[in-house]
């Protein structure tokens, strides 16, 4: 039996999310009776999971098919820990059963991860396309049933919320309480418009990023420039410049695009996910980059690991001076993000590279903040903030970004390293 | 005791800031409150009142001004 299922699987064809024009054309054919449901305050619970779970299946589907496997063994792992915790957070709160519980439901992320750098570059049968943001959206769980904020799960919605199409495979990152809050309530009419009139036009817009700008930054711009930097190879030439503003656009267009997709399509059912990108090239400086870029992932961090390493730093008066706080722990929340992304000296170098100019950036905007109640004392006007001030603060920190997603891209790993001529 | 007084005098304190005028301002969108200061407000909170407050109450909706910030402590008091 267990053969056949596998076969069946084999042979159905594999449909990467948002990958291709059918897979829109069949998703918005099939989200139809949602649609028209919620127009009339009803949601279809039980069509919205079937179609959820078709189009779940077929992301694993062909080649792929021991991914399934891994993705059912996977979150039955996170329902029994979650539901064990759960259990046990009623009427006990002790540190190391807390701790115990998130290294558990970590664990599985952590063998896929590591997996590839101890074992040549192999993957872990335990890993599936999207198991980061499964744990992302189980571990805030356990966070929050700590911290007394979540007291009351349901299975149906835990596994809802879990397996959420839309966002299944690369975010945006939910949580549980916001996600439970808009399943329950279905939106008025008049919300439910605009809702669907944002709708489309992120889909248009999604479309013009990942299928016009990608592709123009990520395959005409940037296949012929790694080509030719590699040609030339040293340390650094002119074609790896090109590679490195070819790359950073085409990563933005990429994921912005494909984020815009799983925006558009979870508002057709009725759940307002949050937005992962705010024109992040816009920042004026490093730490408002994070505000902008990425902004369920740098949240989710800002949440449960920055504050959680502030509050144990402030707690237990370990450092004396905040400014060493605070740059202690943007320096290891931004390693750890780092080492999530992968364990290649490329993204831990990423992740150092941005924890250390926010320290740099803090340190800045405190001296200036010393300078000017200063200059207010002595009779003086504040330092100059205007628009080219902005302006220089943006081209800065544009600069600094794109040469971190040059580290990111592992590129510089192939010319350096890895670059057979 | 007045929690309203003690709460303005922790946030002198902590961050040199008087927000005795701007009660009802977002805290944030002011730049008195980053998620640095929230959880040293929260630990001095915690000291000073001896309540428990979670890191992941402080949301940036819930407990953004001066005012919302007091009326989540009486709450946490009579809990």
């Amino acid at each position: 039996m267990m053969q056949g299922l596998i076969q069946w699987l084999q042979s159905i064809p594999n449909w990467q999310p948002y990958g291709e024009p059918k897979y829109f054309a069949w998703l918005l054919a099939l989200l139809i009776p949602i649609v028209v449901a919620m127009f009339f305050g009803r949601r279809l619970k039980i069509y919205q999971s079937l179609v959820s779970l078709g189009f779940i299946v077929v992301m694993y589907t062909g080649a792929s098919y021991h991914q399934l496997f891994a993705l059912v063994a996977y979150v039955i792992w996170q329902t029994i820990i979650v539901f064990a915790y759960h259990a046990y957070r009623k009427n006990h709160d002790t540190f190391p059963v807390f701790a115990g519980a998130v290294f558990l439901a970590i664990l599985p992320l952590i063998f896929v991860k590591v997996t590839p750098a101890i074992d040549d570059g192999n993957n872990s049968l335990l890993g599936f396309l999207g198991i980061s943001y499964l744990t992302f959206r189980s571990v805030a769980m356990l966070m929050e049933m700590r911290d007394g904020v979540l007291k009351d799960i349901k299975l149906s919605t835990f596994l809802r919320f879990m397996l959420y199409m839309p966002t299944i495979s690369s975010g945006p990152i939910d949580r549980y309480r916001r996600f439970e809050e808009d399943y329950d309530n279905v939106p008025t009419r008049a919300e439910y418009l605009d809702l669907l009139e944002k709708s489309v036009w992120y889909l248009m817009l999604g479309f013009f990023y990942k299928y016009v700008l990608a592709y123009f930054f990520g395959t005409i711009l940037l296949v012929p420039l790694k080509a030719h930097a590699l040609a030339v190879g040293g340390w650094m030439n002119w074609s790896t410049v090109g590679v490195m503003y070819a790359y950073g656009f085409d990563l933005f267009f990429d994921f912005a695009g494909y984020s815009l997709f799983a925006v558009a399509i979870s508002y057709l059912m009725g759940i307002k996910i949050p937005m992962n990108f705010n024109q992040p090239f816009k920042s004026p400086n490093i730490k408002d980059f994070w505000n902008r870029w990425h902004i369920s992932l740098s949240f989710w961090f800002r949440d449960f690991v920055f504050m959680r390493i502030v509050f144990v730093l402030v707690k237990n008066k370990v450092f004396k001076n905040r400014n060493v706080t605070s740059s202690v722990a943007y320096i290891l929340n931004m390693l750890i993000m780092g080492f999530w992304h992968g364990v290649t000296w490329y993204y831990i170098s990423y992740g150092l590279l941005h924890g250390l100019a926010i320290v740099v950036n803090d340190a800045w905007l405190r001296k200036k903040k010393k300078i000017n109640k200063e200059r207010r004392l002595a009779g003086n006007p504040p330092l100059p903030s205007n628009k080219w001030t902005t302006a220089l603060g943006i081209v800065v920190t544009f600069q600094f970004v794109m040469i971190s997603f040059l580290l990111f891209s592992g590129f510089l790993d192939q010319l350096w390293f890895h670059n057979i001529k | 005791m007045d929690i309203q007084a003690d709460l303005i005098e922790m946030i002198d304190d902590l961050f040199m800031e008087d927000i005795s005028d701007i009660m009802d301002e977002d805290l944030y969108n002011a730049g008195i409150l980053d998620s640095m200061g929230t959880v040293e407000l929260i630990v001095a909170m915690e000291e000073k009142f001896g309540i428990k407050v979670p890191v992941s109450e402080l949301g940036r909706d819930d407990w953004n001004t001066g005012n919302k910030i007091v009326a989540g402590i009486k709450g946490l008091k009579n809990a």
